[in-house]
């Protein structure tokens, strides 16, 4: 649609706008960089959120002050972390740069490289959701049975081979549900790269240049609303992948929880014959390995 | 200091089936395993790089504008933060006054809200039995899914038809009910409430709605307590779509500090003040409802 905002009405173009956006140089760039932030912000996230909820896990004292301690962050709003940082990863007197040069180091350009600020804005965003994803990690370490610890160091297991041995392979479908969470809301950072300067348009030459940025600066910059739109969409589809992942492990932990509040007495009567026929069959085969490892 | 151990259960009503209650009798580590100084100096830099960048920012907020070039700059905070604190309150362009009183009725009202409605939609969810239900459900969920962006343009475009734009009800009206406080109180709701309790109500004479008035608001309190809290501080937090909608005469907080650095000059003594101040209502609230808001997440994390 090419919206006109005077008359509020559009013409319809076909999809001439998102060809528009797809041949523009600025997109690939965009995706380039919400891409390299999202890793960059993600995958040191995790690490550390794991690490950090292992420790946590560990029978220390004063819990609840360590673990409000974690989570601190999480209530600043991303418009403050973002002022914060980007004055600490000043190009000349960031305090970043300053303590690079007590170690002996260059002082990074941290806003006209792109690398480095890419850096920059994964940091605020570890900065302010590490401590969120250590406490889910912790709550479902918790829930790893006891008895899977005490037969590994029956067997002899140590410390470092039980965490890798048991507590990383148990995390699994927590570890999937936080990345597909924070895929979602990585893909669509805005309010760090806009704050990252005072000009909002990411950067001199497009280097901290995000999709939902790019979006805002056409849709409230340019007031193209058509091709705002066709930006958003392009997004949704590439959410979409994911987010059709996500559906499909939602679906299973509803699933899980069982109410079957549609079906007729007779229909819910078989399902629950099944469901004890499983559960017994779901115990019987968590038996046997536990007992291998005793013996 | 155990005794204060905010596990997910420490909200657990006696309507939690026996089974959910009984994991924790069994103690989780043996006594006396105390961990040795290495986890507690690990966890000692964490809680430093969490806590760095408020002291930071009350560092050079509480300096003047030379503070941050001076390469002999104290640890210690100066003595001009009130005096930036003032200046932030009594810049005309920020309206800092304003972006207070919004945040606070904005996400009070959104909190209160999505509360409402998510209990009642959960209550429905979870215990109520009408055709399409679980396919319903799924669809809301998978609302989640869907970004915000894509909704901004038409929403933008209809808010300015109504002429609702620069108005705080644009920012609270499409807040009033969220995907994710529904999904949250049918998963808490389907297991805090036994149904026979809900079968006994209705034996007894009582009507739905009643059933739900007496028998569901009062299992869901502690749920709907945390969803609040939750709401709240993501409203509070909230930057995108005030952004858009709102202007400089009538904003948020967030959007009263991202005008703070929109000058060609920028001030980080005055700018870092005005976001310590800005943080200031969530840190109290973080004092008061911190060990809530550890267990929410821990106990969202056990249900998914």
């Amino acid at each position: 649609m090419d919206w006109d905002l005077v008359r509020n009405s559009g013409t319809f173009v076909g999809f001439d706008q998102y060809a528009t956006v797809l041949a523009d140089p600025k997109f690939w760039t965009a995706l380039r960089n919400t891409f390299s932030i999202f890793l960059l912000s993600t995958v040191p996230q995790l690490i550390a959120a794991v690490f950090i909820a292992a420790m946590l896990d560990q029978n220390i004292r004063a819990k609840t002050f360590w673990r409000m301690g974690v989570l601190l962050p999480y209530v600043m709003a991303p418009v403050a972390v973002a002022l914060i940082f980007s004055n600490m990863f000043g190009d000349q007197y960031g305090i970043v740069n300053t303590w690079l040069g007590a170690i002996g180091l260059d002082p990074v350009k941290w806003h006209s490289n792109a690398f480095a600020s890419h850096i920059a804005i994964a940091t605020m965003v570890n900065f302010r959701w590490t401590g969120y994803n250590t406490l889910i990690l912790l709550a479902a370490m918790q829930a790893i049975p006891r008895d899977y610890y005490e037969a590994a160091t029956v067997d002899g297991a140590g410390k470092v081979r039980q965490f890798f041995a048991i507590t990383v392979p148990s995390l699994r479908p927590t570890l999937i549900f936080v990345i597909i969470t924070s895929t979602i809301g990585g893909l669509q950072i805005f309010d760090e790269p806009r704050m990252y300067d005072q000009y909002g348009t990411g950067g001199a030459n497009y280097q901290w240049l995000t999709i939902t940025l790019w979006l805002y600066n056409i849709g409230w910059g340019e007031w193209n609303f058509g091709r705002a739109a066709a930006l958003a969409w392009i997004l949704f589809l590439i959410i979409l992948v994911i987010g059709v992942i996500n559906l499909f492990i939602t679906r299973n932990l509803v699933r899980d929880e069982g109410s079957r509040s549609d079906l007729t007495k007779a229909q819910m009567r078989a399902a629950r014959r099944d469901a004890q026929a499983s559960v017994a069959a779901d115990r019987a085969a968590s038996r046997t390995p536990a007992k291998e490892a005793l013996r | 200091m155990t005794a204060l151990d905010a596990q997910p259960v420490a909200i657990a009503d006696d309507a939690v089936p026996a089974e959910a209650r009984g994991r924790r009798k069994r103690p989780r580590h043996v006594k006396g395993t105390r961990p040795g100084w290495f986890v507690y100096a690990c966890l000692g830099v964490v809680l430093l790089a969490s806590v760095f960048p408020f002291y930071w920012s009350l560092l050079i907020g509480s300096g003047d504008s030379y503070t941050i070039r001076d390469p002999n700059m104290s640890w210690i905070p100066g003595g001009n933060f009130f005096s930036n604190a003032a200046k932030v309150m009594n810049d005309p362009a920020v309206n800092f006054w304003v972006a207070l009183w919004n945040s606070i009725i904005s996400s009070g009202l959104i909190a209160l809200s999505v509360v409402f409605f998510s209990t009642l939609a959960g209550w429905a969810f979870a215990k109520l039995r009408f055709r399409g239900s679980s396919w319903l459900l799924v669809f809301v969920i998978a609302t989640m899914a869907v970004p915000t962006q894509l909704g901004v343009v038409p929403l933008y475009i209809l808010f300015s038809d109504l002429g609702w734009t620069g108005q705080l009800g644009a920012i609270i009206v499409p807040a009033l009910v969220s995907a994710f406080g529904v999904f949250w109180m049918t998963q808490y709701l389907r297991q805090a409430v036994p149904d026979e309790l809900i079968e006994a109500a209705r034996v007894d004479g009582a009507t739905s709605f009643r059933t739900f008035l007496t028998v569901g608001l009062s299992a869901a309190r502690p749920a709907a307590s945390m969803l609040a809290l939750f709401t709240f501080v993501s409203a509070w937090n909230n930057f995108f779509w005030p952004f858009i909608v709102l202007d400089r005469q009538n904003p948020t907080l967030p959007v009263a500090l991202s005008l703070l650095q929109s000058n060609y000059f920028v001030d980080y003594s005055i700018v870092l003040a005005g976001v310590l101040l800005a943080t200031i209502p969530l840190l109290i609230l973080f004092v008061f409802a911190g060990r809530q808001l550890v267990s929410g997440i821990m106990q969202g994390a056990v249900k998914g």
